[in-house]
């Protein structure tokens, strides 16, 4: 099969103007099946309005875009048509129970009866929601609300699945029951383009991400391959009091790769952390506590989008 | 930029569809409500009021009981009223609170889809209440030729032209408040086109002003196929409607695309 490799998603320059507003500005990226990719930045930077040009649902204002091979803004139902959504806020039909969400969901796609039954009661598996079938929607927590927004987009059989923020909002164990279900999908082949600020999200389900910043890409790659392109292997988290932390900082400017001063801590990046925190006491200086961790794709998404609240 | 494959993927039925199934959850009275409403009308005020005044002359010159009269005047209001408050309460609800639509475009669905789907789900539930009425007035007495049979048609014409053209002013609407516009805009009509008497009786100037509302051509029209009094006037009136149908469903798909799809 030659098709296998040529790319399901493929954004050259893409950009959205609102008016004066530019919410994305000149994104070009390619996924390709199979794929999990995570669009990562801060609220703001560009990415729901991106999923919702990727969907189908808004018309971009510049650049190219094809997803399977079709231009979204000329053949929106057939694209969507391949595509399963999962929105940011859960959009669920309250006036159905949980199983004629995805009954009616799969006729809107012209699925036969019969067919979307047979689906919908292996998609009630998959979501663990086989008994909560009968339910009405505001009865379910919300954690069973997303399994059952992700179900509702599988019944379609889409080639891609797009995720906008999944688990935000949603408690430690049910987010884990989630990814463990978006971890399946993968395994059977589904494309998965998924949006977050979750740093663990995006190191647990993402082959390849972007940090999108202000409507712009700032950085493309695997997880691993961003850690050691834009940050150290360790980070040495040391804590000298909030007066002090400037201070000592300056003087353990020449450590490391690295060395930043929050107002709480002080974060020296470097190949190995253990070492300069020894160099740091024997320099005389006393942390009122230190830690040594492996860097992680939080530390290179502050780099790359600052540390300044962004609302 | 509007291709029609990009507009519609012929399945407005699934929208349909799915207010069939929702139907099963809504209060029962919420739906026989809406059939009462103008047999109480034509109880209170047909026999009521009708002892008073007897009968009224036709445009053709004949003369028929008071209840006849305004009974077909009372089935265009009820296919108004229906398609109204399916077409703007209803609509308002899913578009702005439950976000319906918003899922039912992230499908293979069009907004042509919706639009024609929302519209038929109130055209059918017009039928019904229209037919509902009909056999009220046969057992009264008061449909007195065989075309008043053609009233259910008629009346979900009227249904067509009313909801196309409210769902496409609600798309528009953002608050509540705005939506008691409609209804301020609805009673004046209701009250003033002709339905409890002929409008001969008002001076010209303001003959003009009610020949030109909607209302009073969908009343014209269901009361001469009830009463048998017959012209050729009253394709004007079917005219008038089609127009209103072709206005609102144009208008009502740009603005689900302006909504939802930019």
């Amino acid at each position: 099969m030659p098709d296998t490799a040529a790319p399901v998603i493929r954004a050259h320059r893409l950009r959205k103007a609102y008016g004066e507003t530019v919410a994305v500005d000149d994104v070009s990226f390619e996924v390709a099946p199979g794929e999990a990719f995570g669009l990562l930045g801060p609220n703001g930077a560009g990415k729901s309005t991106t999923m919702r040009m990727l969907g189908g649902v808004a018309a971009r204002s510049g650049g190219e875009l094809e997803i399977l091979g079709m231009d979204p803004d000329r053949h929106g139902p057939e694209v969507r048509a391949q595509l399963g959504v999962v929105p940011q806020l859960d959009n669920l039909d309250t006036e159905l129970n949980v199983r004629d969400n995805l009954v009616v969901y799969g006729r809107y796609f012209g699925i036969r009866r019969a067919e979307v039954a047979r689906r919908v009661d292996a998609l009630l598996a998959f979501a663990q929601l086989e008994e909560k079938a009968r339910s009405r929607i505001d009865d379910l927590s919300g954690g069973m609300k997303r399994r059952l927004t992700i179900a509702r987009a599988l019944v379609n059989e889409p080639r891609i699945l797009l995720l906008d923020e999944p688990t935000t909002g949603l408690d430690p164990q049910a987010r884990h029951i989630l990814w463990d279900r978006l971890f399946r999908l993968k395994e059977q082949g589904t494309t998965l383009v998924l949006t977050t600020h979750y740093m663990d999200e995006a190191e647990q389900l993402c082959d390849r991400l972007v940090v999108v910043d202000q409507g712009r890409i700032m950085a493309e790659g695997a997880p691993a391959a961003l850690i050691r392109e834009h940050s150290t292997r360790e980070v040495l988290e040391v804590r000298f009091g909030s007066e002090r932390n400037a201070e000592v900082a300056a003087e353990l400017d020449d450590l490391g790769e690295r060395v930043e001063a929050l107002p709480d801590r002080v974060l020296v990046y470097a190949e190995d952390g253990e070492h300069v925190l020894a160099e740091v006491v024997r320099r005389g200086h006393r942390p009122i506590t230190s830690l040594v961790r492996r860097s992680s794709l939080e530390d290179v998404f502050l780099r790359l989008t600052g540390r300044s609240l962004v609302e | 930029m509007s291709a029609v494959s990009a507009l519609s993927s012929g399945n407005a039925r699934a929208v349909f569809g799915r207010n069939l199934v929702g139907a099963r959850g809504v209060n029962l009275w919420v739906m026989v409500s809406g059939f009462f409403e103008p047999v109480f009308y034509l109880v209170a005020l047909g026999a009521g009021l009708g002892g008073l005044i007897g009968v009224v002359a036709l445009p053709d010159g004949r003369e028929v009981p008071y209840a006849a009269f305004i009974a077909p005047g009372l089935l265009a209001v009820s296919a108004m009223n229906g398609a109204i408050a399916d077409s703007t309460w209803n609509v308002f609800f899913k578009m702005r609170f439950m976000r319906v639509y918003d899922a039912m475009l992230a499908t293979r669905l069009g907004p042509l889809d919706v639009a024609l789907g929302e519209i038929s789900w109130a055209l059918f539930r017009g039928a019904v209440y229209a037919s509902a009425f009909l056999i009220v007035m046969q057992c009264f007495g008061l449909n007195l030729a065989w075309t008043a049979v053609l009233a259910i048609p008629a009346a979900v014409l009227i249904g067509f032209g009313f909801a196309a053209v409210g769902m496409g002013i609600t798309s528009c609407l953002r608050t509540f408040q705005q939506m008691d516009w409609i209804q301020f805009a609805l009673l004046p009509m209701f009250m003033l086109s002709g339905t409890f008497f002929p409008i001969s009786l008002y001076p010209e100037w303001v003959q003009w002003i009610v020949q030109a509302l909607p209302l009073w051509h969908g009343i014209e029209l269901v009361r001469g196929l009830t009463t048998g009094a017959l012209s050729w006037g009253m394709l004007l009136h079917v005219g008038y409607f089609a127009v209103m149908v072709v206005l609102g469903l144009v208008f009502t798909t740009r603005r689900l695309r302006a909504l939802f799809l930019t």
